[in-house]
């Protein structure tokens, strides 16, 4: 499996997590039902406000359902950040996973690698973990 | 308050298993509790997806149109004929 994701998104990602640090930044990446291509990047409210834990806020995540399922979307990607720790989901992350189709994106922006950064992508089906290639991409 | 209709509930992807891939299901009660229990009725299992020791799971979210019930008394918020239920699981996690 691989995630083809665009640049210029995964550059909005990193400055997102920069703007929200040290709370964890969150959100997703929608695309046309049945492409697994991610188009529409959808930067979301982190309800938890907290540098260990997000959370969609309530009902923007019954807007974000209602809107991809009016024009016929997908969520492809569910991401945020971790910002003291590896792009690597932790326990929690894989216990509320519940889109197995979706990629989950972690990215790491912890300072200790700074300047570098992390952007890794997996599947979360059933508790199990997979890693996946990503390739990242000028345009689709 | 009597609710003879059914009460069109949505049924999230991870949850399908249980409807048989149904996206959309009809449900009684005039409650969110009573929902619940004529889903669990219909699609065995379910009910123990969605509450905990008798409470809504921290991690499962439902809505009456377009209300969150947590904001208007959670398993007791009162369902009207015509009403749509949803439920989604919070997207959600963390570093810890």
């Amino acid at each position: 499996m691989v995630l083809q994701v665009l640049k210029a998104h995964v550059e909005a990602i990193f400055a997102q997590a920069s703007r929200e640090y040290p709370d964890e930044a969150c959100g997703v990446i929608l695309g046309p039902a049945g492409l697994d291509r991610g188009e529409v990047l959808t930067p979301m409210v982190n309800s938890a406000h907290s540098p260990t834990f997000y959370e969609f806020e309530s009902k923007e995540l019954l807007a974000l359902y209602r809107s991809v399922d009016d024009h016929d979307q997908e969520i492809v990607v569910i991401y945020h950040s971790h910002t003291e720790t590896s792009a690597y989901p932790s326990r929690t992350d894989i216990a509320y996973a519940s889109e197995p189709g979706a990629h989950y994106v972690l990215v790491s922006n912890r300072a200790e690698i700074a300047p570098k950064t992390e952007f890794r992508s997996f599947r979360i089906v059933d508790g199990v973990v997979t890693e996946e290639n990503v390739e990242i991409l000028d345009s689709f | 308050m009597t609710n003879l209709e059914r009460t069109e509930v949505r049924i999230p992807t991870i949850l399908r298993p249980y409807t048989k891939g149904e996206k959309v299901v009809g449900a009684s009660g005039t409650t969110v509790s009573e929902i619940i229990s004529s889903l669990e009725s219909d699609f065995p299992g379910l009910a123990d997806r969605l509450l905990e020791k008798g409470e809504l799971r921290r991690f499962i979210n439902i809505y009456i149109n377009d209300e969150d019930v947590r904001f208007m008394g959670s398993l007791e918020a009162p369902v009207k004929n015509g009403d749509s239920i949803t439920i989604l699981p919070a997207v959600a996690g963390g570093q810890m």
